[in-house]
């Protein structure tokens, strides 16, 4: 058994230890915000936040998350800085089949968490690492830029 | 028009070939099927699965629909999916404008498969795609609203015993001009639904639009943005289970035997079943069901094509598309004035071969499908392009009766073509036919990219003869490729003639008097093609508007002026690259190492140019910026065609730069994103989208900006660098960052 702690609520799970966390979410918890693409961190769309920090979440075992805080997309609103990426990711109608998007605002908010008026440079490093196949990248990159400016 | 009122025991239900107006249980108004929610079709409560109304026999209507309830509240069904491209705000923009109603407020639920409600007017069936939502629906969605809405005003009318024209709508109320009262759509439908549905209504001037041609925000961009959307992937039932599989690693091969004894004992796994060629691990969830494939030892036999090569399937193109004595080995698919016979007069000529790779969709989310095979009924939740196609998959295979399948539609995490096949769907339904429960059956990355249905290769060959200006005086083009249409939708291809093969090749806006455009079918052995975006645009517009380049080159004239000389017959074609131009700064001076390329191009109904400016630098090429201009007649959301022509030129980027699906050994040698590159954030250019707006018929903005831009980057490597490629993607000949 392993708990694990999920937007402030514990989860006892009755799985293998090197269960990646997004399994855990999607198929045990039942949390399907969170997303899966390519099983290998290569495109980003499984993004959480570990203790703050933007985590892969296809790739890290529910083990390295024991006595960790995890956020995922269904709460990261609950935040200051989530709920302006979220507010911004509205106002410039940022998305399109919105599949990635949940990786995409769960990275930027941990930018911003960490750099509150991140250059384009800045952008491009924190968000590389999240496809987005309809190609929504100007308007990330605007709202990025456009929630790092307002206020909540 | 005064029509005498219905029997009131038919409940106003008329049969015509257009819309009908019934009342449905609990005193709706249902336009377009009567059956009501939460019910199948023998009237059985359906526990724990999504409501699915099927159509009764009814005539034919045009695609979405409209209920009301008497509360108020306005569902529209959608007949279209939604994958991004916006149909699920498009299209209640064109009902809510003759309906009035306020777009927020309204309920969005997906059609069920049914062909005779649901058919796109220009495609024939219930399919999306093709760019052809908006130009389908433009105008029956507006007939749809005004029809719900005139019998509203009428209800009210009869109410306040007052005309017709004393009563106006707005924001889910009609209202009185002569008076204070209105009355709320919900306190009208008991009304409005035992009246004649009117043969004619009246449709707004578009000058009275006040939804339509607004940058309106998309509905569905809450949900997607706070977690709660749900894909076909995040289908969750009871007693669901989750599968994953494994197929054949050499394209066709055929599974022998697999041994299964440690993956039964992996914790989680369930069972196995095998087809033909795959395997299935069925377990409480994907990580466990990895796990059990991890640990299968599966034999296989790789058959006939366990030794195909690039190599051979180029060759055979390259064989399929010589003109062996000028007797023309192809289809013609148009010929005018004398090729020939001009371009062996012409003083100067030029020839060239260009080559398109395979390309695979690559979608982020990977191909999947949830279904429940029962012994009177089977139900699959699924995104897709074509749910009838599914539908009818699933009767062929379960044997069971058209009413007792039921397609359950869902967002899509991106088409791109690929979900307007059901491979992997008709897969989910021979999988769960071996069981007795739910199961969700999830491709992994790997076998998404190892088993898709890859854009075919293309094989072109194309001459040109000038005169001694280097005006063109004779075109030939001759496209040499698999036939997407033969597999898809054969009764399309008449005389071997694949349209989609030739689209744009057919009809270049450069073409002179003496042109000459064939079609030689090759398909390549052991791959199933199929439709990406942008289909037969996408490659021709990278052969004509490379070669168009190359002879504005060769007659020493700049690339812009050598093509606007030759468009007076397209006025259209000829403003939107003039615009373009303009907005680039065409001519203006640029960094050594740096350059800017042309491409304009008439497809889907839509006008595009688009310039491209890049540099290619000691680490490579990287695209810069580029500027697009769009005319597409009248514009429904003009923020929608910002976010086509920006999300299509980047697509489209990825695959023009890097995109090829190759195999060696029978084998699909990518498998992830590490080696199927595709654009990112840091390498994503500039893009200034410009509209051009005009009251011409609407044309399609799915896939226009996809199609143009791959030759707008290789004419910019061209002026920047010197090098013209003419195989793509461009890594293969350059560097890229």
């Amino acid at each position: 058994m392993i708990e694990l702690n999920v937007n402030g609520k514990n989860h006892d799970l009755d799985v293998a230890e090197d269960t990646p966390i997004l399994w855990a979410l999607r198929d045990v918890i039942g949390m399907t915000g969170t997303k899966f693409g390519c099983g290998r961190a290569l495109c980003g769309a499984c993004t959480i936040h570990l203790d703050g920090a933007p985590t892969r979440s296809c790739i890290t075992p529910v083990s390295l998350a024991r006595g960790k805080k995890v956020t995922t997309i269904e709460a990261v609103g609950e935040s200051e800085v989530g709920k302006r990426v979220q507010q911004a990711w509205l106002e410039l109608d940022v998305v399109q089949c919105g599949y990635c998007q949940s990786g995409q605002i769960m990275a930027a908010s941990a930018l911003l968490a960490q750099n509150s008026n991140p250059s384009d440079a800045d952008i491009d490093n924190a968000m590389a690492g999240n496809i987005c196949r309809c190609g929504t990248y100007p308007r990330i990159k605007a709202a990025i830029k456009q929630a790092a400016k307002s206020k909540a | 028009m005064s029509k005498e009122p219905e029997s009131l025991s038919e409940k106003g239900r008329s049969r015509r070939n257009f819309l009908i107006a019934t009342t449905a249980v609990g005193g709706s108004l249902l336009i377009g099927f009567a059956l009501p929610k939460f019910l199948d079709s023998k009237g059985i409560e359906a526990p724990g699965y999504p409501d699915m109304a099927e159509s009764e026999d009814l005539a034919f209507s045009p695609n979405a629909f409209i209920r009301i309830d008497q509360e108020g509240v306005v569902t529209l069904i959608m007949s279209k999916a939604e994958m991004g491209q916006g149909t699920f705000t498009s299209i209640p923009m064109l009902i809510a404008e003759e309906l009035g109603v306020d777009l927020t407020k309204v309920k969005l639920e997906q059609a069920p498969a049914d062909d005779k409600l649901y058919a796109d007017p220009i495609l024939g069936s219930q399919v999306t795609g093709g760019s052809t939502s908006i130009r389908g629906a433009w105008e029956p969605m507006r007939h749809a609203g005004a029809v719900a809405r005139t019998l509203l005003v009428t209800a009210a009318s009869k109410q306040w015993n007052t005309g017709i024209d004393q009563c106006y709508v707005e924001n889910g109320y009609v209202l009185n001009k002569g008076s204070d009262e209105k009355l709320a759509y919900g306190e009208l439908v008991a009304t409005a639904a035992t009246l004649p549905v009117p043969d004619k209504v009246v449709l707004k001037d578009p000058k009275e639009f006040t939804l339509i041609g607004k940058p309106v925000r998309r509905l569905d961009s809450p949900e997607k943005v706070n977690g709660h959307a749900t894909y076909g992937i995040d289908v969750r039932l009871p007693n669901m289970k989750v599968a994953t599989v494994a197929m054949s690693p050499v394209l066709g091969g055929k599974l022998i035997s697999v041994d299964d004894s440690k993956a039964l004992s992996i914790k989680g796994v369930h069972q196995i079943v095998k087809l033909e060629d795959t395997v299935a691990v069925i377990a409480d969830h994907m990580w466990a069901a990895k796990q059990g494939l991890a640990a299968l030892a599966i034999k296989w036999d790789g058959g006939r094509n366990s030794e195909l090569d690039m190599k051979d399937i180029v060759e055979q193109l390259d064989q399929a598309s010589r003109n062996a004595g000028r007797a023309a080995p192809g289809v013609v698919a148009r010929s005018d004035g004398d090729f020939n016979s001009a371009f062996d007069k012409a003083p100067l000529k030029h020839e060239a071969v260009y080559q398109v790779p395979f390309l695979s969709h690559a979608a982020i989310e990977p191909m999947n499908a949830t279904v429940h095979v029962q012994k009177d009924r089977c139900d699959i939740w699924v995104g897709t392009q074509v749910p009838t196609l599914a539908k009818a998959g699933a009767i062929g295979i379960t044997n069971l009766p058209p009413d007792r399948v039921f397609v359950h539609n869902h967002q899509i995490g991106g088409g791109f073509g690929r979900r307007l096949d059901v491979d992997f769907i008709n897969q989910a339904v021979s999988i769960a036919k071996q069981v007795d429960y739910p199961v969700k059956v999830i491709w992994t990355r790997e076998e998404d990219m190892q088993h898709g249905i890859y854009r075919p290769y293309y094989y072109d060959r194309l001459a040109a003869g000038l005169d001694k200006d280097g005006k063109l005086v004779a075109w030939s083009h001759r496209v040499t490729g698999s036939s997407i249409m033969s597999r898809w939708v054969p009764q399309l291809v008449v005389n071997g003639l694949d349209p989609d093969a030739v689209e744009v090749a057919k009809d270049p806006l450069y073409a002179p008097a003496n042109i000459r455009v064939e079609y030689v079918r090759q398909e390549p052995p052991g791959i199933v093609t199929g439709w990406w975006r942008g289909v037969g645009a996408t490659h021709n517009t990278f052969m004509v508007e490379s070669f168009i380049d190359e002879l504005a080159h060769k007659a020493g004239k700049d690339p812009l002026q050598y093509r606007l000389a030759l468009l007076d017959k397209s006025p259209r074609a000829k403003k939107v690259l003039e615009i373009a131009a303009e907005k680039a700064g065409w001519g203006s001076a640029l960094p050594t190492g740096s350059g800017r390329g042309l491409s304009v191009q008439h497809a889907f109904g839509t006008y595009v140019a688009q310039v491209a400016e890049l540099e290619v630098g000691d680490e490579g090429v990287r695209v810069k910026r580029v500027v697009c201009v769009v005319d597409c007649g009248m514009v429904v959301n003009p923020d929608h065609v910002k976010a086509q022509m920006e999300g299509g030129i980047n697509f489209g980027i990825s695959g023009a730069m890097w995109g090829e699906i190759t195999l060696k050994d029978g084998k699909v040698e990518q498998s992830n994103f590490d080696n199927y590159r595709v654009l990112r954030m840091n390498e994503a250019p500039i893009i200034e989208v410009h509209l051009v707006t005009n009251a011409e018929a609407p044309g399609g903005i799915g896939e226009p900006g996809t199609a143009a831009i791959a030759p707008a980057l290789t004419n910019a490597i061209f002026a920047a660098s010197g090098k013209r490629i003419r195989k793509l993607p461009i890594a293969n000949n350059l560097e890229t960052v």
